[in-house]
């Protein structure tokens, strides 16, 4: 698998911009596999404690060992997970779910993430997502746009958020973030 | 003459004086002044033309209501025109600029417009112009066009950032005055989160000025430690130049923050809209002065009693040394008290009312100010600037009894609360007739989704228009001197004669004056709304702040009505004007619009390659080389691709995969081909119709496996197939096991496509890509060159054609790979005109072109995509109705022109005759045309008449000029009938 990897580059590149009032970054590579299925079914409880994760709660994003599952829609979740074991991870799913009715879809390919950090995170993504940040609470996936894309995004940190959108606009989307990151930007 | 006076203003430093520039020449002002009292302040009274007359204009007000002084702000791209003086705070180095005037603000050429003002009454825009479309296109339009606009446009985009905000509370607060802090404190103390949002740089609102008591303090006191305790609450949030703009339904609030219009080149955003999602607004706006309409209340000199006093306690600035009052009210009298303790000169308050003995108006006369119960002004003397007024009794025609001069008018008709938020959203006001005006109706608020209220009012927005009401309706002690009751005076004198009325504005933005609404009421207008748009009155960008309730009431009196009855025009956003930077905050330049990218679109970039935009993607046209045209590069691409090899990047295809025990009925539904008896590992070209028949996407459907379908969709079409298959799963059969995902971003596509295709997959090695193992209309996936692949053999082109579909994150590394192995056979990329052209020479339709949203798969010939054996499909139904199987419908057939030429795009064939709106008779059009480099000719497909049974007949194609291009119809297959080239 490894040398199947050759030449794999995220939308960005990692680029980051660290030159404004908080630091914005594209992440790089990120495993993601979306799942749809009956999020109640017991062998779906199971293929996520297989990956040491447990079916979320609506609007909850459950984090254990480096690993993600957040809650997208009442028939769909995202794991998250390193980009080399992602295909793994959709076949695993796959495998413990080809009795249910399901569909598992590897999508590291098609999304961007981005981490925006620093004490004043939020004031950066309160200017492009109509998100009630102060309600925001560590454990929580909000789907939502930002500005005029779709995205997703949570707490993935103490001073850190963390957002999904689409791989055709990471350009973009890093381009709002970082003129709403900008000095003289803060909203105090 | 106006001037700084040597002590006082509140709301200025006089250790940081500022210097700024006006028509050009330097003045001092001081930190804390608006332009307005910095302009006042230097001895300048006349600041502007007004609109149609072009009369001599000064301030009239000292807030957001001011409707004269609007200047050209700033210089070069930063040049903005109509600023309001008032709310202009003044910084160092501001340059300013008036309006409206040629060659010069003290004499211009226009002012032969007032003494013409019989030439322009109410409704003569409509009156003349009309009068025919010759003259107006020959002579009124490039005349209005030279005298049209107040401002100068800015010519250069503007380098200052803007941006927006979402915020979410409780309770937001509209004005800070006392009512709202008020207002604040209380929510604040329950809990709530709290925005409290002031419009200008400061807090108190009228009190500190108008003085009294709160609490036992004085107002500026109270307010000082109001926001002491509010600014240390962690639920509140304190807002100074934060205007509230609009109060939309379901408490959706637009808030516009001047951030740093006040510290220019500071790095800060100039402006920031705020979207707010607020439990209730509470209006706090308070309420403006109106003027009183007698003859010259527009001189230089008139102004608003508030405003005259403002300018004294606030900036230390006085409008003119010897002061008349004219009034309907009590308040007014403290601009006299305000003005004696400054040292000035009240020569005399006019009182419209028989009697003035309430507290305010003995105070000014225990100071020996005369005052003139029952009397008017009949007219203000002075033509740029105030000279003297000649005084008649209000109960008169204007019979002047005395003339008194004086160089300041402070007038006072009485106050309007401001109740734009609270009507934005559908709230009703009422006609309070003790204190004439229109206030909030609490029975009537705008309500939200459980019908609760969504705006409340208090203080004087309210209608509690004294600091003693006020402070009641909050339960506060507090108060200021009992004011007696104000009497409505509309026009003055009240039997004011014509010539009189004739110079008695009541708008001063636009010019509309008492004689004006009396005259639109003798034509006929009966409609509030109406009056406003045929006279023009409140149409200007102040929005009648002033003129309003006046123009209505004059309108109800000339329309023998009461007030009530004739209602108010429709309050709506913004309150003020707000900037076009703030309403597309982040949404310019490189992120006006998000741009979506292929991996490849780098590589693109430094190719040379000319774009097209394809919906929100950028795709490449084609690669023009140095000293090629578009079309030259369009037609080696397409030569290339045939004899050699042709690179595409084909990554923005949609490709939706659909799975589920239910997929395969679920797509025999979406396409009208049967897609379910597709055996795994084949791919089938597919049709989808709406479910009123029309032709909406095409793709080719490959089965994955047992249960699982990809389905690729043009484009453009990508997401809203992807919404139009989930919004049948999600409505309709909802209980069908089948979902759906969008994988279109997951991968990178490339079409490798020409005689070479297969030696150059051969070259990266991994697959065996032969006939045998890779057969036409089939896929495979493994390993090419190293990289995870699925391939298609599938031909848009009639070539041998492979689609290589690779992780998104990959596509580059391929592409370049393809690229750089490609070039043994000379492989060359090409983009989306050769991709058309070699569509078209084989007859494939495009959707966008052959369909326009009319067109049914029975009129391209593609019934043999259409299934005869599935008992339903999406469009099915629709397609069986007479008007989808009249013979008559046009069918696409091949258009050749005689002379090889290329047909125009969209062209019509002509039938013999006229129709019945005497247009000549059409029987065809042209949906595809093109050079063909491959047959050297043009090529074109279009629908025609019967057209398939009419191989042969010839058809005339009247294009420009004049010109008739005669073509023959064909077969639309012009490469590769037998389709022998693909299948190998």
């Amino acid at each position: 698998m490894s040398e199947m990897m050759t030449g794999a580059v995220s939308p960005l590149n990692g680029k980051t911009i660290a030159t404004g009032f908080a630091t914005v970054a594209e992440v790089g590579l990120k495993g993601m596999v979306s799942l749809r299925a009956d999020l109640g079914s017991k062998a779906l409880a199971k293929a996520l404690k297989a990956l040491g994760l447990k079916t979320p709660a609506p609007r909850e994003i459950v984090t254990e060992g480096g690993r993600s599952v957040a809650w997208m829609s009442p028939d769909e979740l995202l794991v998250l997970c390193g980009y080399a074991e992602a295909a793994g991870v959709a076949t695993d799913l796959e495998k413990a779910l080809a009795k249910e009715h399901a569909l598992v879809a590897n999508v590291s390919d098609a999304r961007a993430m981005f981490t925006v950090a620093g004490a004043r995170a939020d004031e950066v993504l309160m200017k492009l997502c109509p998100v009630d940040f102060a309600a925001l609470k560590p454990g929580e996936m909000r789907r939502t746009r930002s500005a005029q894309v779709a995205a997703a995004l949570w707490r993935s940190g103490p001073e850190e958020l963390s957002l999904i959108c689409f791989r055709s606009v990471a350009g973009y989307v890093m381009g709002l973030l970082e003129v709403s990151s900008r000095k003289g930007g803060e909203i105090s | 003459m106006s001037q700084r006076l040597a002590k006082g203003g509140r709301l200025i430093d006089r250790t940081k004086p500022l210097t700024f520039t006006f028509n050009s020449t330097r003045y001092t002002g001081f930190a804390g002044d608006t332009l307005a009292s910095a302009l006042l302040g230097t001895g300048k009274s006349l600041l502007g033309r007004s609109f149609k007359y072009h009369r001599p204009r000064g301030l009239v007000a000292s807030g957001v209501e001011e409707p004269n002084v609007l200047v050209n702000l700033g210089e070069g791209d930063r040049l903005e025109p109509d600023q309001r003086a008032t709310t202009t705070e003044l910084f160092d180095g501001a340059v300013a600029a008036s309006q409206n005037h040629w060659p010069s603000l003290a004499f211009d050429v226009g002012a032969i417009n007032d003494y013409a003002y019989r030439m322009f009454p109410a409704g003569f825009y409509y009156k003349t112009f009309m009068v025919s479309t010759w003259a107006w296109h020959k002579i009124f339009e490039p005349i209005v066009r030279q005298a049209a606009g107040l401002g100068a446009a800015p010519r250069r985009a503007d380098p200052d950032r803007y941006e927006q905000a979402y915020a979410y509370c409780d309770v937001l607060v509209a004005g800070g005055g006392v009512a709202g802090l008020m207002a604040a404190l209380k929510a604040a103390k329950e809990g709530k989160r709290v925005i409290l949002a002031e419009q200008t740089a400061h807090w108190g609102g009228r009190a500190p000025v108008d003085g009294g008591e709160i609490e036992g303090m004085a107002p500026e006191a109270w307010v000082k430690k109001t926001l002491e305790v509010l600014g240390a609450m962690d639920n509140v949030r304190l807002m100074t130049r934060t205007m509230v703009a609009g109060v939309h339904d379901h408490g959706y609030v637009i808030v516009y923050e001047r951030v740093a219009d006040h510290t220019p080149g500071d790095d800060r955003p100039r402006h920031r809209l705020w979207r707010v999602r607020a439990g209730v607004t509470k209006v706090a706006t308070g309420a403006i002065e109106r003027p009183l309409a007698f003859a010259g209340n527009d001189i230089p000199g008139v102004m608003l009693a508030s405003a005259v006093r403002d300018y004294i306690v606030n900036w230390a600035v006085s409008p003119g040394e010897e002061i008349i009052v004219v009034t309907n009210n009590d308040d007014a009298y403290r601009t006299a008290l305000a003005a004696l303790k400054a040292g000035l000169k009240v020569i005399a308050v006019l009182d419209a009312r028989p009697t003035a003995n309430g507290p305010l108006a003995e105070a000014v006369k225990a100071k020996g100010v005369r005052v003139m119960p029952g009397h008017a002004v009949s007219k203000v003397r002075g033509k740029s600037k105030v000279v003297a007024v000649e005084i008649c009794k209000q109960e008169s025609a204007g019979e002047v009894v005395e003339v008194l001069g004086c160089d300041v008018v402070a007038m006072s008709g009485g106050w309007s609360p401001v109740v734009h938020l609270y009507s934005h959203a559908g709230g009703k006001v009422l006609w309070d007739e003790a204190a004439a005006m229109f206030r909030p109706d609490p029975a009537r608020p705008p309500t939200g989704d459980k019908a609760q209220p969504i705006a409340e009012v208090v203080g004087a927005a309210n209608g509690a228009l004294t600091l003693t009401a006020l402070c009641a309706e909050a339960g506060l002690a507090g108060g200021a001197e009992a004011e007696a009751p104000l009497a409505p005076v509309w026009v003055m004198p009240a039997k004011a004669k014509d010539k009189l009325k004739f110079k008695a504005f009541l708008d001063f933005q636009n010019d509309v004056k008492v004689s004006d609404v009396q005259l639109a009421a003798r034509e006929g207008y009966a409609s509030v709304e109406h009056t406003k748009r045929y006279t023009t009155l409140g149409m200007a960008t102040d929005q009648g702040k002033l003129s309003n309730i006046n123009g209505l009431a004059v309108l109800s009196e000339a329309l023998g009505q009461p007030i009530p009855q004739t209602g108010t025009t429709t309050f709506r956003p913004p309150y003020t004007p707000i900037s076009f930077g703030a309403i597309t905050g982040e949404a310019r330049g490189e992120i006006f619009q998000p741009l979506r990218k292929t991996p490849m679109h780098g590589w693109h970039e430094t190719h040379g390659v000319h774009w097209e935009p394809v919906g929100l993607w950028r795709r490449p046209y084609t690669y023009p080389r140095a000293g090629e045209g578009h079309r030259d590069s369009v037609n080696r691409e397409i030569v290339n691709t045939r004899t050699n090899v042709g690179l595409l990047d084909a990554s923005t295809l949609g490709k939706i995969v659909v799975n589920g025990p239910d997929a395969g009925k679920f797509l025999d539904m979406m396409y009208t081909n049967m897609m379910s008896t597709l055996p795994v590992g084949k791919c089938r070209y597919g049709l989808m119709c709406s479910d009123n028949g029309f032709l909406i996407d095409d793709g080719v459907v490959v089965r994955l496996s047992e249960d699982t379908w990809l389905c690729h969709t043009t484009s453009g079409g990508a997401d809203h197939i992807h919404a139009h298959m989930e919004d049948w799963l999600q409505c309709e059969w909802w209980d069908w096991k089948v979902y759906t995902a969008n994988l279109t971003e997951e991968y990178a596509q490339i079409a490798v496509v020409g005689p070479k295709a297969r030696m150059l997959l051969e070259k990266l090695g991994g697959m065996d890509v032969s006939k045998e193992a890779l057969p036409f209309m089939t896929f495979k996936e493994g390993e090419l060159g190293g990289f995870p692949v699925r391939i298609y053999r599938i031909s848009f082109s009639g070539e041998l054609s492979y689609e290589i579909a690779v992780p998104a994150n990959m596509g580059l590394a391929l592409w370049e790979k393809l690229n750089e192995a490609g070039a043994a056979f000379s492989a060359m990329p090409y983009g989306t005109e050769a991709l058309h052209v070699m569509r078209a020479e084989k007859g494939f339709i495009m959707i966008g072109d052959e369909t326009d949203g009319t067109v049914i798969p029975q009129d391209l010939g593609l019934g043999w995509a259409i299934s005869k054996k599935k008992e339903d499909y999406l469009g099915k139904r629709a397609q069986a109705r007479v008007h989808m199987t009249d013979p008559d419908r046009w069918t696409l057939v091949g258009l050749e022109t005689l002379d090889g030429s290329v047909l125009p795009d969209g062209v019509y064939a002509v039938d013999e005759g006229v129709n019945e709106n005497n247009q000549r008779k059409v029987q065809g059009r042209v949906t595809s045309t093109y050079y063909s480099p491959v047959l050297n000719k043009g090529i074109a497909m279009g629908l025609v008449k019967h057209g398939p049974s009419r191989m042969g007949e010839v058809l005339d194609f009247p294009a420009d000029n004049g010109v008739v291009i005669k073509a023959r119809i064909c077969d639309p297959v012009f490469y590769d009938k037998a389709g022998e080239k693909a299948d190998v």
